[in-house]
């Protein structure tokens, strides 16, 4: 039943047990220790488990841990630190953007992997890249001036 | 200084002769090692009982002079551990910097409601407030015998107590007490929750020489979150943790006959536990138990379908018996004022069940071990929930402890309290700690929901043109259908489906406004839900309880009665409300969104994309709020894009007015999702919105453009609830707007695209 995997998270090598079909997310927070990303719906619905996989946002609880292979895994964790944050981390803190919080894998990590690729984007084209992205708290007004932020950051 | 005033210091030998049972407690951040580390003493302090009437339950001042403080509140991430701390800082005079808040363990903090009904600041702040007093007093008549001046010549600065501007004549809270206990009691009201209060003799500070209430300081809980370095309650483990699932009847009410284990025999950790309709498993890994919680054979009873076709819905809410009938308000003769109108105008209103849906669903974990229990939970209440888990195992309320932890969101009583009984059972039945998590059709399809709901509203007009009788009438399923909290197993899942004895709650509301009719009744009534055991439709407090329903139907009558007799609704409202406050935010709203007087609807536009702007406000509580939607109607596909608003905001005192704004906006940003899109769909069986599309939300692509927020401050006012207030006036503000657009009222929520459109054609 189980296999062996190694998995590549945040730059590192870990080693890891588990059944083939168990989803990416699970692998993450309860076998490795990565509490990032969260369990939001299970149906890659609403992106609270989003990581990246080889730099593309993806929802880890949709992912069977067998199909990463040797793609390497960020979280938001190994987005950026206290000390080096990525410009959407200090966007955040500094608009003061969330509510309960439990959203903002998806928003950063999707944000994340558009603001790299669209430079200077528009209002209409960030809500365009964030429209998959749930929050509950009603926090999108906040979310849109930290993107914003953070693009301007991004030059 | 009395007697009981003095700190408690005793020696560790001292308490544990007196029978062991005052060793400083676990959790407890100075205990005696640190004490001695950082000014080697030796003596050690004992907290006294943890009791509403001991300031030391609320306060402590650290060895290095830092102030703990102990809230039995809880902040659901709107920023209240903060606003609390600015309080507590501003009346002790230390440096806000120099506080930190210790939220909602039952081992800490003691019973003041959790979170509730915006109560945060408004009683919560106020308690701490008066305790803050009473502390800086205390020390100040400490400081006072010990500098051997007056205490009405010393000063505080930072935790400095200075006489004059003599360097050499002061001494620090720390040099005073750090380390040790207050032993100070205050007069308490006897009353645990919300309604706690125990000030001490001290008064308060006059607001106008605040420094640390009134400023934006930001919330330092934000960049933990960001970087991924704080712990949410799914993130807890303990060691030997197992994971935990629940199975659902396919068929609300229906209860387990056979349970085929064997079906869930290549998953060799798994466990079934089951009694009566409760069903859960349980598996060494998280992917075990989801699988396990598929896999699993059971043969439910069989029953009939227990709901009404949805489209039936309202017209049961109509015919049900009334169960409770409550006249909330009554002035005037109502009856006589209506046979003698010249015109009689009336209209009907309708809202759906709603769901908390929270980001994620909830999870709790609990460790039953040796008839003690502690609970990890994101619950609003946990004192409540500590009461619960108690009952629920069958052991005493002292050997429960319940560990707040931020959870995935929560907006009343969501499916979090459930979720720590149902944990709690399932640990005691493995004897192992375990980990619950529901999955998404739980957390959707089974949390308690907000109250499905019609609205009559009728009023009488003279032949002038006046008002003279008003009559509002709510009538749909209880706000408290199950309680607003856990803490008895008739109102969780797992007493439910293990066969408690059931009694449902009656509650709903009437509308908060000023408006001064001469003749005027408000009233509610109530109906028995629709299944009365375990009911995916059983129905308690969300945000804003019952608040969004009721205000859509009364502020859009308003609206109603305004278009009727032509005049601007502005104008129209101004001429009726009597309170200065109301008026005020009414106007604040009006004049900061440019508000030209006309009455609605506009008759200047043709096509099919069209504009309007509409106006609503209410009270709640002493808070009142004004908002204006401007709103885009595009006709052809019935999407309403709430493009702008407008909120002027009163909740007296404000605390911190960046969370302030948050709030507000955050609020305005839920209740358009609440009033555009949210709606639980059920078929016969069960609820079928089990998911974001079965249950969709608003999405980013639909946010307003702006939100405009004009907060008045009233610093001499006690402050009140803000956590809440301003979803209230929403829904009928965007109701307004579209009739401006389109000149067609909507009467049923949610205005979707396909609702809106049929509502059009």
């Amino acid at each position: 039943m189980s296999q062996k995997f190694t998995l590549n998270v945040n730059g590192a090598d870990h080693a890891v047990e588990a059944d083939p079909d168990t989803p990416l997310l699970y692998v993450l927070r309860d076998d490795l220790g990565f509490n990032n990303p969260h369990f939001g719906c299970g149906l890659g619905q609403c992106g609270a488990c989003t990581v990246h996989l080889d730099g593309k946002p993806v929802r880890s609880c949709a992912r069977p841990v067998s199909d990463v292979g040797s793609q390497k895994i960020v979280t938001l964790a190994g987005l950026g630190t206290p000390d080096k944050p990525h410009p959407l981390q200090a966007a955040y803190v500094q608009e003061q953007v969330p509510q309960c919080a439990y959203c903002i894998n998806g928003w950063i990590m999707t944000a994340a992997a558009f603001l790299r690729d669209n430079k200077k984007p528009s209002d209409e084209q960030i809500r365009g890249a964030l429209a998959n992205v749930k929050c509950r708290c009603g926090t999108h007004m906040a979310i849109l001036r930290a993107v914003k932020r953070a693009a301007a950051m991004m030059g | 200084m009395t007697r009981d005033e003095q700190p408690a210091t005793f020696s560790r030998r001292a308490m544990l002769k007196a029978g062991g049972a005052l060793v400083i407690s676990i959790g407890v951040p100075f205990a005696r090692e640190q004490a001695r580390a950082d000014g080697g003493t030796t003596v050690a302090a004992a907290k006294p009982a943890l009791t509403p009437d001991q300031l030391s339950s609320y306060l402590a001042v650290n060895a290095d002079g830092s102030v703990n403080v102990y809230f039995g509140k809880m902040d659901m991430g709107q920023g209240l551990a903060i606003a609390i701390r600015q309080m507590v800082a501003e009346e002790l005079d230390v440096a806000f910097a120099s506080t930190r808040i210790f939220i909602g363990d039952t081992d800490t903090s003691v019973n003041q409601g959790g979170a509730s009904g915006s109560t945060g600041v408004q009683e919560g702040g106020k308690q701490m407030r008066v305790a803050a007093a009473e502390a800086k007093r205390v020390l100040v008549e400490m400081a006072s015998d010990r500098l051997g001046v007056p205490a009405d010549q010393l000063a505080v600065t930072s935790g400095v107590v200075r006489a004059g501007n003599d360097a050499a004549r002061t001494i620090s809270y720390a040099q005073l007490i750090g380390g040790q206990y207050f032993n100070v009691h205050l007069d308490w009201n006897g009353k645990y929750g919300n309604a706690l209060y125990a000030p001490g003799k001290a008064t308060p500070k006059d607001p106008k020489s605040y420094t640390v209430v009134g400023q934006p300081i930001p919330r330092d809980d934000i960049a933990p979150k960001v970087f991924a370095e704080a712990n949410f309650v799914t993130d807890v483990k303990v060691p030997g943790m197992v994971h935990g699932r629940m199975i659902r009847p396919p068929v609300a009410g229906a209860v387990p006959v056979k349970v085929d284990e064997s079906s869930i025999g290549d998953i060799p950790s798994a466990k079934v536990v089951w009694d009566n309709g409760f069903l859960g498993v349980v598996a060494d890994k998280e992917w075990s138990a989801i699988k396990a919680a598929q896999q699993l054979k059971v043969e439910w009873s069989a029953l009939a379908p227990p709901f009404p076709d949805q489209a039936a819905l309202y017209d049961h809410i109509r015919k049900a018996p009334t169960r409770k009938r409550d006249v909330g308000k009554e002035t005037g003769n109502v009856d006589d004022a209506f046979k003698s109108a010249a015109r009689v105008i009336e209209a009907e209103y309708e809202w759906p069940f709603q769901s908390h849906a929270s980001m994620g669903p909830a999870c709790a974990l609990v460790d039953f071990k040796d008839g003690r229990a502690t609970c990890w939970s994101g619950t609003q209440k946990a004192h409540f929930v500590q009461t619960g888990i108690a009952a629920t195992l069958g052991i005493p309320q002292d050997h429960v402890r319940v560990i707040w932890t931020t959870g995935p969101g929560s907006y009343g009583r969501n499916d979090a309290d459930d979720c720590a009984m149902d944990a709690a059972v399932l640990s005691r039945a493995v004897g192992k700690p375990v980990r619950l998590q529901y999955m998404r059709e739980q957390g959707t399809g089974w949390d308690p929901k907000a109250p499905a709901s019609v609205h009559q509203a009728r009023a009488a007009i003279d032949a002038s043109g006046n008002v003279v009788a008003y009559e509002f009438l709510s009538r749909g399923f209880s706000r408290v259908d199950v309680d607003t909290n856990g803490s008895q197993p008739k109102d969780t899942l797992a007493g439910q489906m293990r066969g408690v004895e059931l009694k449902s709650g009656d509650g709903f509301g009437v509308p908060g406004d000023s408006y001064g009719f001469a003749n005027k009744r408000t009233a509610w009534e109530t109906i028995a839900p629709l299944l009365d055991r375990a009911s995916p439709l059983r129905t308690s407090h969300m945000r804003d309880p019952v608040g969004p329903q009721i205000h859509f139907a009364s502020e859009s009558f308003i609206d109603e009665l305004a278009a009727a007799l032509a005049v601007d609704p502005v104008e129209f409202r101004l001429r009726y409300v009597k309170d200065p406050r109301d008026i005020a935010v009414i106007k604040a709203a009006a004049g900061k969104a440019g508000w030209q007087p006309r009455p609605s609807p506009r008759k200047d536009q043709t096509g099919d994309k069209v504009s309007g702007r509409g106006i609503s406000y209410a009270q709640r509580g002493p808070t009142r709020v004004a908002v204006i939607a401007e709103v885009d109607v595009d006709r052809s596909t019935g999407k309403i894009w709430a493009r702008r608003f407008t909120v002027a905001h009163d909740c007296g005192q404000i605390i911190n007015p960046d969370g302030l704004h948050h709030a507000i906006e955050n609020n305005i940003v839920q209740a358009t999702s609440r009033t555009l899109w949210e709606e639980v769909k059920f078929d016969n069986k069960n609820v079928t919105s089990v998911d974001w599309r079965s249950y969709p939300i608003l999405d980013v692509t639909q946010a307003p453009e702006q939100v405009d927020v004009v907060t008045i401050d009233h610093p001499d006012l006690a402050p009140s609830g803000a956590g809440e207030a301003s979803t209230r006036p929403v829904a009928a503000a965007i109701a307004n707007a579209v009739f401006d657009a389109t000149g067609v009222r909507i009467r049923r929520a949610p205005f979707s695209p396909d609702n809106v459109k049929s509502a059009l054609s």
